[in-house]
């Protein structure tokens, strides 16, 4: 049994959650080869070659995989595929594009954001925004699955010596192309990884309040996030968004500002260690799964919260 | 050019779900369903293409028991032109969803096809993109914006650190994100008219797609309970519990 491990990065190292999606593969069990695919990313061959488990990286670096294009993708993955019992890639946007289509080109399903592994072809994912948890069993021959990055703990990043190969074969279907790219930057910890996150909603009442949350966050070291409403009133950028449509965040300590707590928003943030709420309505739905619930102004309470930090 | 919907019955997004006392799913009688939001924002997407000019035809599909011409009919009502309904009795899985899709697309012969996203009960994010690869055609997910110019389709997508345009050749497949648009809301009398517009039911036998669910759920069960908290008093207070009881901050 082989594992095809399709790795996020960034042209320059692996993501946290490609960390996360090894310590899967090691659960289930067998060899694991990691694919580097894109344009100009080879560098991150040795940084991937160091994870200790990895047999071997397999790097596929072409202007056809420019931006992770999900056509030309999922042909060069199914084209190795043959070779492996499981695929798997973190549940990331880049995942989520490509592995469909990926299994329905190998005419398997696909089971997608798994939070455990129960044996190698039974696997326990959220549904209804996480109000229950499935299990579920894949019957095919090659099981194609994404990852939860926040249900794994990373695997060490160094110890490992794999080997390197480059892929020569190039998949280049011509059905789509890049037009541009705008992303947006931040010198704060990435959402999905950082260990504090301090998130607001609605209640924020205005763009410039979200700046209240910006200086409590920089003296936490924290990621700021938001909930749909706070996103759909301009306040701040979608790739905030936490939620059942957004990022699943899981950090030690979350700590919601001005937000109700509704059922989408929930689905991405209650397997968080510690989560405090800070909002004067005392009958919202945060208070039921807050750890540590403050009733009072967030206008009073957030600069006086930084304050004492 | 003639545009295909996709659309799915689902539970409201309001309801919360309960877990059957078996564990064999989730309890689904007596609760109310919907059209499935990111469908939703679809149907509209289509619906503004036509009003463009860009499109033709607008024809709607589900796959479901007979429950599900109910969203045939509000997506009939919010402005599509004809549904068809295929038949099935069981929960089919993503991938057999996509095969019938994928029939469904063959005769019918769609210049693009709407998906959602994700629907909001098996929350999968598969079908529009299984649909793309089985048609051989491009796929643009997560989509914000959607602009058609003559057959090349250019896309915003909502990826995890921003925004990302591409351009498709047409045929292809589209799926919605939250901000492609605001659904708008049927009137009365779109309502009534959508009663009198086609619906075609079909079987999968008809489509000659077997049914054959690969993925097996084998049991659900509800997530594990939050011990409850407390409220404190004051930000002193709250500063003292994550300090020294929590010990999530220095």
């Amino acid at each position: 049994m082989a594992i095809l491990l399709i790795a996020e990065h960034d042209n320059a190292a692996l993501k946290s959650a490609t960390l996360s999606t090894v310590t899967a593969a090691t659960q289930i069990g067998g060899d694991i080869d990691l694919l580097i695919v894109g344009s100009g990313c080879t560098a991150v061959a040795d940084s991937a070659a160091k994870v200790p488990g990895v047999r071997k990286v397999l790097v596929a670096d072409n202007a056809a995989y420019d931006h992770e294009i999900a056509e030309n993708v999922a042909d060069l993955i199914k084209g190795l595929a043959s070779d492996y019992s499981h695929i798997l890639s973190p549940a990331t946007t880049n995942g989520k594009n490509f592995m469909p289509r990926v299994a329905a080109l190998l005419d398997v399903g696909q089971i997608s954001e798994i939070m455990s592994v129960e044996s190698a072809d039974t696997f326990k994912r959220p549904i209804y925004a996480g109000n229950a948890i499935a299990t579920v069993q894949s019957l095919d021959a090659i099981k194609v699955i994404t990852v939860r990055g926040t249900s794994f703990d990373p695997a060490a990043a160094e110890g490992g010596s794999a080997s390197i190969e480059t892929l020569s074969q190039v998949s280049d279907t011509g059905l789509s192309r890049l037009v541009s790219e705008e992303l947006a930057k931040s010198d704060r910890p990435e959402l999905t990884t950082a260990k504090v996150i301090v998130a607001g909603g609605r209640g924020m009442g205005d763009k410039a309040h979200f700046e209240m949350l910006d200086t409590l966050a920089d003296k936490l070291g924290a990621a700021v996030g938001a909930t749909r409403a706070a996103v759909d009133a301009g306040f701040v950028p979608n790739d905030y968004q936490i939620g059942q449509t957004g990022k699943v965040v899981a950090p030690e300590l979350y700590i919601g500002v001005g937000l109700s707590g509704a059922i989408q928003h929930l689905a991405g943030m209650k397997d968080s260690k510690v989560i405090v709420a800070i909002n004067k309505d005392e009958d919202a739905p945060i208070f039921q799964v807050a750890d540590y619930g403050l009733v009072a102004d967030l206008f009073e309470a957030v600069p006086e919260l930084e304050k004492a930090l | 050019m003639k545009i295909l919907v996709a659309v799915k019955r689902v539970i409201d997004y309001n309801v919360k779900v309960r877990v059957k006392a078996d564990g064999s799913d989730v309890d689904l009688a007596n609760v109310k369903m919907a059209l499935n939001p990111f469908c939703e924002i679809a149907v509209e997407e289509a619906v503004r293409l036509k009003e463009q000019g860009k499109a033709s035809e607008i024809v709607v599909v589900s796959i479901g028991q007979k429950t599900c011409e109910e969203q045939l009919r509000t997506a009939l009502a919010l402005g599509a032109d004809r549904a068809i309904r295929v038949e099935v009795d069981s929960t089919p899985d993503a991938l057999t969803i996509a095969r019938l899709l994928a029939k469904v697309a063959e005769e019918d012969q769609p210049g693009l096809v709407l998906l959602g996203k994700q629907s909001i009960d098996s929350d999968n994010n598969q079908t529009g993109q299984m649909l793309a690869a089985l048609m051989k055609r491009p796929q643009a997910t997560f989509a914000s914006e959607v602009q058609i110019d003559g057959d090349t389709l250019t896309v915003t997508r909502e990826v995890d650190g921003g925004l990302q345009t591409l351009t498709l050749s047409l045929p292809a497949v589209v799926t919605t994100d939250l901000r492609l648009n605001e659904p708008r809301y049927a009137s009365l009398p779109n309502i009534m008219k959508a009663k009198k517009k086609p619906l075609e039911v079909k079987s999968a036998a008809d489509l000659g797609v077997t049914l054959t669910n690969k993925i097996k759920l084998i049991s659900v069960a509800p997530p594990a309970e939050r011990s409850a908290g407390i409220k404190v008093g004051s930000v002193a207070e709250l500063v003292d519990k994550l300090r020294n009881e929590a010990k999530v901050i220095a």
